[in-house]
């Protein structure tokens, strides 16, 4: 299909769409969406000319003729996603099949009172007010074509609200399964999560597969953090390797709060990860911490854009990557340092191992309009250490091992930062598991 | 227990090793000693396995078999353990895990059951203390961060623990003050026995004060040029190197 067609599916789908949401007491958002729209259509899908997309082709989005979910429900047995909980982790989680709210597969803990979890779809249809303020305020539909796509066909997420000083001691996880049926379907999942102020949670947004099957997942989550609140976010991407992925993380940071974004890459064939916290409150603080791991043809693109618009904010953004097989990795960090955003401290830091013919394109980049500021970034890239490997190797372990052995204490390094443990065990396992299945013994021919 | 013959070895195409043969048998202490860059490291190297040095003439007979068939892991699982003349630092993995892993290897070649968390740490711990080393370095990455007297003993720990058959010993003085020589001779003359042989590769003879060899030779350009007792190692301090290449000059 060439472009103008790929718009008119899209446009067409829109006026159906439309038609059915105005009449779902969604009225309201319906400027927003028709607006959203209008920009895609002018934006178009991104091309390797445009700079935040350079490395990253998305032709294998852009010429499929993606449908809508059908209505259909799919019936599943919570046996078939046990594979993708936490064993002993008490959370509230939140599962969603095809982007569609699960009530059966769903469980909340008891929350704190006022606390408020719930089906974006539900709220939508009931609760403009607390929707409004928020909703589609800070992630960027004018500029960014997923997120103008994502906010014209929203349809269903989560939506969380925690109020002034609740303490959370239960994550919450959202869980989003995709079992791909007939022809491949886009699917646009939308959560807003509000903490006041003074709140601490902790939330977990999954991705994963039921079986193989191209589709589309083109998500936004928008994440307020209110005035001294600590909120953390992990993204486990693991579906399956026909899987597209485009997840935009946007997170706007009240005075003296903590945000930490953990992000795990396993699965996917095109996964593009978009985290864009801006700094919008003094005293604030920001860590980043990214591992990604690829295989076969997978193409893994990490976008961040960390903008400190207030003074006095710390951020550290720590990127580490496995390129393995015929993979791509990607690392595009951008810092933009507002004019007004004095003693920023920003660290980052790129780490890249290729293995077999894996491939890495690495780009950092400063935009600093502050004049009293430390940003400071590094990059690596490299194959496993031969001395280290003969070093274990001359203590009597196998070759195999002492590979495998050095890949998990890169990749550990990401994963050590993760502190909730239920969590970070399954995800060490699952490392463990992606390293044992490869072929480690890619130098020796 | 060991016979080298004619060894030659390079790499890329500079030839390091240019025809060395050597003979040691278990019970046995042997020196080699001689001038910087004279190959005495890469020996040690090519004994274990180091893939980067191409073995282009020459055998090396470890009881009985060809050594050089095997791979670095099946030799140190038969027994062959060189402590590094530099030790090599290995982030974010785990000094008890990686012993761990590789006593339970060897273990397992020989058909041993696998040792089990608490008596690898009763273990580890008995050797520390005779080896004087701060049990935290075993909560530690491999090596890292350790201070150059510590990996030095830290070689000579691992070879406690892992009990091999051939010990060479690269350099393991250099670096280390007098107290922490006479520990770590403590460790490695605990080790002697009738079945082990142990090769000690040095500059200096105030070791060989401690570990006293019963044979030292000189390994000068990649041949071993004068072979002889514990006294050669006084006279090689005493008078330096010159003599004995002059010597090996004359006798070609
Ligand atoms: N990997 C390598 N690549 C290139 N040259 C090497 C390599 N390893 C050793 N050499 C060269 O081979 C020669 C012998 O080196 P070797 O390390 O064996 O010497 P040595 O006798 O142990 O010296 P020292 O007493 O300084 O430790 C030196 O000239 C060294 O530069
Ligand atoms: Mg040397």
């Amino acid at each position: 299909m060439v472009m103008t067609e790929v718009k008119e599916n899209y446009l067409e789908r829109f006026e159906q769409f439309r038609k059915v949401v105005a009449k779902n007491g969604q009225g309201w958002l319906c400027p927003t969406r028709q607006a959203a729209m209008e920009r895609f259509s002018e934006l178009g899908f991104p091309t390797p000319r445009d700079e935040d997309w350079r490395f990253t082709s998305v032709a294998p989005i852009a010429r499929t003729p993606f449908q809508l979910p059908q209505d259909g429900r799919v019936e599943l047995t919570s046996q078939e996603i046990e594979p993708f909980t936490f064993p002993g982790l008490a959370c509230s989680q939140i599962v969603l099949i095809n982007g569609r709210y699960s009530p059966e597969l769903s469980s909340l803990r008891p929350l704190p009172k006022g606390v408020k979890v719930a089906s974006l779809a539900q709220v939508l249809m009931g609760d403009r007010d607390s929707l409004e303020v928020h909703l589609a305020r800070y992630a960027d539909y004018q500029n960014d074509a997923f997120t103008a796509l994502n906010t014209a066909f929203m349809d269903d997420g989560v939506f969380v609200h925690i109020p002034k000083g609740t303490v959370l001691q239960d994550p919450i996880h959202l869980l989003y399964l995709t079992t791909p049926i007939g022809d491949p379907t886009i699917i646009h999942p939308r959560n807003l999560i509000v903490a006041e102020e003074d709140c601490e949670a902790t939330l977990v947004e999954s991705h994963a597969s039921l079986r193989d099957g191209v589709y589309f997942s083109n998500g936004v989550t928008e994440v307020v953090v209110g005035e001294n609140s600590i909120l953390t976010h992990y993204m486990i991407e693991r579906e399956s390797q026909e899987a597209f992925n485009v997840s935009t993380l946007r997170i706007e940071q009240g005075r003296n709060t903590n945000f930490t974004s953990h992000s795990v890459l396993l699965g996917g064939a095109l996964v593009r990860n978009n985290i864009h916290p801006v700094l919008a409150g003094e005293g604030s603080t920001l860590l980043i911490n990214c591992l990604y791991m690829g295989t076969g043809k997978q193409h893994l693109d990490n976008y961040m854009k960390v903008e400190h618009a207030s003074p006095h904010c710390d951020s550290r953004q720590l990127y580490k990557g496995i390129l393995a097989g015929k993979s791509r990795g990607v690392f595009h960090g951008r810092i933009v340092v507002h004019k007004d955003a004095q003693k920023t401290d920003a660290k980052q830091s790129n780490k890249n191992l290729l293995l077999d013919e894996g491939q890495i394109d690495s780009k950092p980049q400063l935009e600093i309009y502050a004049d009293d500021v430390k940003c400071t970034h590094g990059a690596t890239t490299g194959q496993l250490d031969e001395n280290g490997i003969f070093y274990l190797r001359s203590r009597g372990i196998d070759e195999e091992s002492a590979r495998a052995i050095l890949l998990y204490a890169f990749a550990g390094e990401s994963l050590q930062r993760m502190e909730v443990e239920p969590i970070r065990k399954h995800l060490e396992s699952l490392v463990s598991e992606w390293i044992s299945q490869r072929k480690l013994l890619e130098n020796s021919k | 227990m060991l016979e080298i013959k004619n060894l030659h070895a390079k790499v890329d195409s500079f030839e390091i090793l240019k025809g060395v043969d050597l003979e040691v048998n278990a019970g046995e202490v042997h020196s080699i000693m001689g001038p910087n860059a004279s190959g005495k490291s890469t020996l040690a190297q090519v004994l274990t396995g180091r893939e980067t040095y191409k073995v282009t003439a020459g055998e090396i007979l470890y009881e009985g078999k060809n050594l050089l068939d095997m791979t670095p892991e099946v030799r140190a699982c038969e027994g062959v353990f060189m402590a590094f003349q530099y030790p090599v630092e290995i982030p974010g993995v785990g000094s008890a895990y990686f012993l761990k892993a590789a006593l339970n290897a060897i273990r397992k070649h020989h058909g041993i059951e696998e040792i089990d968390a608490m008596d690898f740490l009763a273990l580890a711990k008995e050797k520390m203390k005779l080896l004087n080393i701060d049990e935290k370095l075993l909560n530690r990455s491999i090596n890292e961060g350790f201070s150059g007297g510590e990996k030095k003993r830290n070689e000579i720990f691992q070879m406690a623990i892992l009990e091999p058959k051939l010990c060479i010993m690269d350099e393991t003085d250099s670096g280390l003050d007098i107290d922490a020589m006479k520990v770590v001779a403590k460790g490695v003359n605990a080790l002697r026995s009738p079945e082990r042989a142990i090769i000690i590769i040095t500059h200096y003879q105030r070791l060989l004060k401690y570990i006293v060899p019963d044979f030292v030779h000189v390994l000068v350009d990649g041949r071993i040029v004068k072979s002889g007792g514990k006294d050669l190692a006084l006279e090689l301090e005493d008078k330096g190197y010159a003599w004995v290449e002059e010597e090996a000059v004359k006798s070609k």
